[in-house]
């Protein structure tokens, strides 16, 4: 195998000497200097950018549009021509799929780890991406999710993963806290049994029952299932005020209009699953009326988000589905940290991937030390006349401020700590004064919010 | 919110819920499993007849909901009324899914007559993952939305709600059941479908052309598969190009339940199966404490499954059928 790569290697040397301008299929800069057998041109290296998720199988229209998000940011790099040490880069994005399904997600992640990609856009789904980072965390790969909500993704301890949408911590949290303020007394939660819907679900669960809602039902359904009519009936037993679907939106659209047809007067209410136009489509008039919630604001809102829209109409022919503008922030920031970082090898740009400050499409991208999008707003929609009408934006940047302005107090503390051991009353003075603009930044982030 | 209605008696209270709760999971289920009936009698006659596992059914019935949304939708559009356009999907759906069983037959099948029993079975599996992707080409990734073809209508029955939609369900595979049955055993037709599953070479030497026989069966199951189809599109009014995995394999499980080749078996075990999964899903919770979910109700399916074959290995309503090689 040593001898076969070696071979290889020779052989791409010896195409590159040949040809001035040949391309030169090696991801690590370390052998970039090693070009000067092309002083023509400037040498160009192909970056190869995993991306993956479901292509086939119920949510591949969800897999599509991820896709379509990764490969419009892929073009515009490829467009501007970037330079990354002392190169001309040229990306090129290895589409796997994963079927999202976990098995098919480590054999798929562990096939781009083969390939040696610089980094991993994806996946798709939690119940993948979960699994799948272990493989790229021992590859030393970065893997940046535009979509993995479970809060678990992160909280393992890879330095390697990375998401640029609030987690559904924060989103069960604002979910629950939402169908309180709506008068909700008692609620029926069904999730898919993935990672992404139970995780949602449980968080939901949490922050309902902290907030005074009564859980009268909790079943169960799968991500293929269409006919939802015998859990829905043993719902209808316990009559609840809402029933809350942790799931996808392929699930969750005739979930509601089942539930219509069995008589069930509750109110719906979901995760960024079933957020979706698709929702709409399938659930048709079921869904009128119901709310449900996205991380981030929402694109009209933003100040780049109507020409992302535009964009991205224009140049594939359809609507955005989900998390199209996410993943292509994903993109964005990884080559952005190849940029800071001035190198495609992994090792090398890592570091600065963690110290992100991007202004996406969705965003202002900053992670925190787990690899969390800093801040992080959850915006409530309600569906009305087969539109996602936008109702309220809750937590996200008003807490991620208090949070910044405790961790100010605190710096601030410690310069008074240490101007105290100094002794320099000067020094004091001026720590008591940083304290004391902390302190009112702190206020007026509360106000804020 | 508008407060439930209070009900006078505390043990009406009690009591009148469960029952219009298990009305109601009966009604689902029997819709449900109609429609595995209605799937299940395609595997059965093709598998009684030569004794195949038609693996690419459930990918007809995809075919025939998909292709009725494509010209029951154009034609809509165009100022047709729905009834029309819905009857015009349907025949259409009929016409090519007869002409996606002949061809698979002739194709995919034929050539491999007198091949092991596994190769077959094999390119039954193949042809069901061509017939996917080629859906995936041509109808795309997304889910598609069946046009309204019938009024939506509720009834409400001792608690229970149904729409026109389900009963025309139950009422239409019960009819064409009823037909099928006539055809196999009233008409010439029948006849000789009935001796080419006895045995194959002593028919054709009694005059009968098994090819045509075959052929016959493929197309009418595949008829049967385009109308489960388009009820299964009516039904859940959604459609996508791996509805018929699923589906299929349900169909395919109660076609065994009920004892694979025997027609009124596919019946009686699609609806079964559909009966058990709905009061699976309903109560096994509470059966269990809690311990196993909803999402386990195809636990109940399967061990129902599995104890009938112990007792009657060629199913419930099977029959000995002697070895064919």
């Amino acid at each position: 195998m040593q001898a076969k790569l070696s071979v290889v290697a020779l052989s791409v040397a010896a195409a590159l000497a040949m040809t001035a301008c040949g391309k030169k299929e090696e991801p690590k800069p370390a052998a970039a200097p090693a070009a000067p057998a092309a002083p023509a041109a400037k040498p160009v290296i192909v970056v190869k950018l995993g991306h993956v998720a479901p292509m086939t199988g119920p949510q591949a229209h969800l897999g599509k549009d991820n896709e379509s998000g990764a490969r419009l940011a892929i073009e515009e790099l490829n467009a501007q021509g970037l330079e990354i040490g002392g190169a001309k880069v040229s990306f090129e994005l290895l589409g796997e799929d994963d079927q999202a399904d976990p098995k098919q997600g480590s054999i798929v992640a562990q096939k781009l780890v083969d390939a040696k990609v610089a980094g991993v856009i994806g996946h798709l789904n939690s119940g993948t991406t979960i699994p799948a980072s272990k493989l790229y965390s021992d590859a030393g790969i970065p893997q940046i999710s535009g979509s993995a909500t479970n809060p678990k993704y992160t909280q393992q301890g890879f330095k390697t993963a990375f998401r640029v949408m609030a987690n559904d911590v924060q989103q069960g949290k604002s979910l629950g806290e939402f169908a309180a303020k709506q008068g909700v007394k008692t609620v029926a939660i069904v999730d898919d049994r993935t990672a992404y819907g139970q995780g949602l679900a449980d968080e939901f669960k949490k922050a309902a029952e902290a907030a005074g809602i009564k859980v009268v039902a909790t079943e169960y359904t799968n991500d293929k299932a269409t006919d939802f009519k015998a859990i829905l009936t043993k719902i209808k037993s316990t009559k609840p005020d809402l029933v809350f679907y942790g799931g996808m939106d392929a699930q969750g659209g005739p979930m509601a209009k089942q539930m219509k047809e069995l008589g069930i007067k509750a109110k719906f209410l979901g995760g960024d699953g079933v957020c979706t136009p698709e929702f709409m489509k399938l659930g048709g008039e079921a869904t009128e009326g119901n709310y449900c919630s996205l991380p981030g604001m929402p694109l009209e809102k933003l100040a780049k988000g109507p020409e992302f829209k535009d964009k991205f109409t224009k140049k594939f022919g359809m609507d955005i589905q989900l998390y199209a503008p996410y993943v292509y922030d994903a993109v964005m920031v990884m080559a952005d940290s190849m940029k800071r970082a001035d190198s495609v090898d992994p090792a090398k740009y890592l570091p600065a991937v963690g110290q992100t400050k991007y202004d996406g499409v969705t965003a202002m991208i900053e992670f925190d030390q787990f690899g969390d999008l800093k801040g992080g707003e959850i915006s409530i929609y309600q569906y009305k006349g087969g539109k996602l009408e936008y109702v309220e934006t809750l937590g996200g940047s008003a807490v991620g401020a208090v949070k910044e302005a405790a961790a100010e107090v605190k710096e601030a503390a410690k310069a008074v700590a240490g101007a105290a051991s100094a002794a320099g009353a000067d020094a004091v003075k001026a720590g008591a004064e940083a304290v004391k603009g902390a302190a009112e930044a702190t206020k007026a982030a509360v106000e804020k919010k | 919110m508008k407060r439930h209605r209070k009900v006078p008696f505390l043990h009406v209270a009690v009591d009148l819920p469960k029952m219009d709760i298990f009305l109601q999971q009966i009604i689902n289920g029997l819709v449900q499993g109609s429609i595995y009936a209605l799937v299940a009698l395609g595997y059965t006659m093709v598998y009684g007849i030569m004794g195949l596992i038609n693996f690419a059914h459930g990918e007809v019935v995809m075919i025939g909901t998909l292709v009725t949304i494509t010209v029951a939708t154009t034609l809509i559009k165009a100022g047709m009324p729905v009834a029309v356009a819905g009857l015009a999907g349907l025949s259409s759906a009929v016409l090519v899914c007869m002409a996606l069983g002949w061809g698979l037959e002739r194709i995919a099948y034929r050539p491999l007559r007198n091949a092991p029993r596994l190769t077959p079975l094999i390119t039954a599996i193949g042809m069901s993952i061509v017939l996917q992707n080629v859906a995936m080409i041509v109808w795309g990734r997304n889910y598609l939305t069946f046009p309204h073809l019938l009024p939506k209508v509720n009834f409400e029955f001792a608690g229970a709600h149904f729409t026109a939609i389900q009963v025309m369900i139950v009422v239409v595979s019960g009819l064409t059941m009823a037909g099928l049955v006539l055809l196999v055993y009233r008409t010439k037709l029948g006849m000789a479908m009935r001796a080419t599953a006895q045995n194959p070479q002593v028919a054709s030497l009694m005059g009968v052309n098994s090819n045509r026989v075959i052929s016959a069966a493929f197309v009418i199951g595949s008829a049967l598969g385009a109308l489960a189809g388009v009820m299964v599109g009516t039904y859940y009014e959604i459609a996508h190009y791996q509805m018929g995995f699923m589906l299929g394999l349900k169909a395919f499980t109660a076609a065994v339940l009920g004892g694979i080749g025997n027609l009124a078996g596919a019946m009686a075990g699609g609806i079964l199966l559909g009966i058990i999964e709905a009061l699976g899903a309903g109560y096994i919770g509470d059966l269990t404490g809690g311990f196993l979910g909803s999402h386990y109700q195809d636990i109940f399916a399967f061990i129902v499954l599995i104890v009938v074959l112990m007792f009657k290995p060629s199913g419930l309503f099977g029959e000995k059928t002697g070895d064919r090689a």
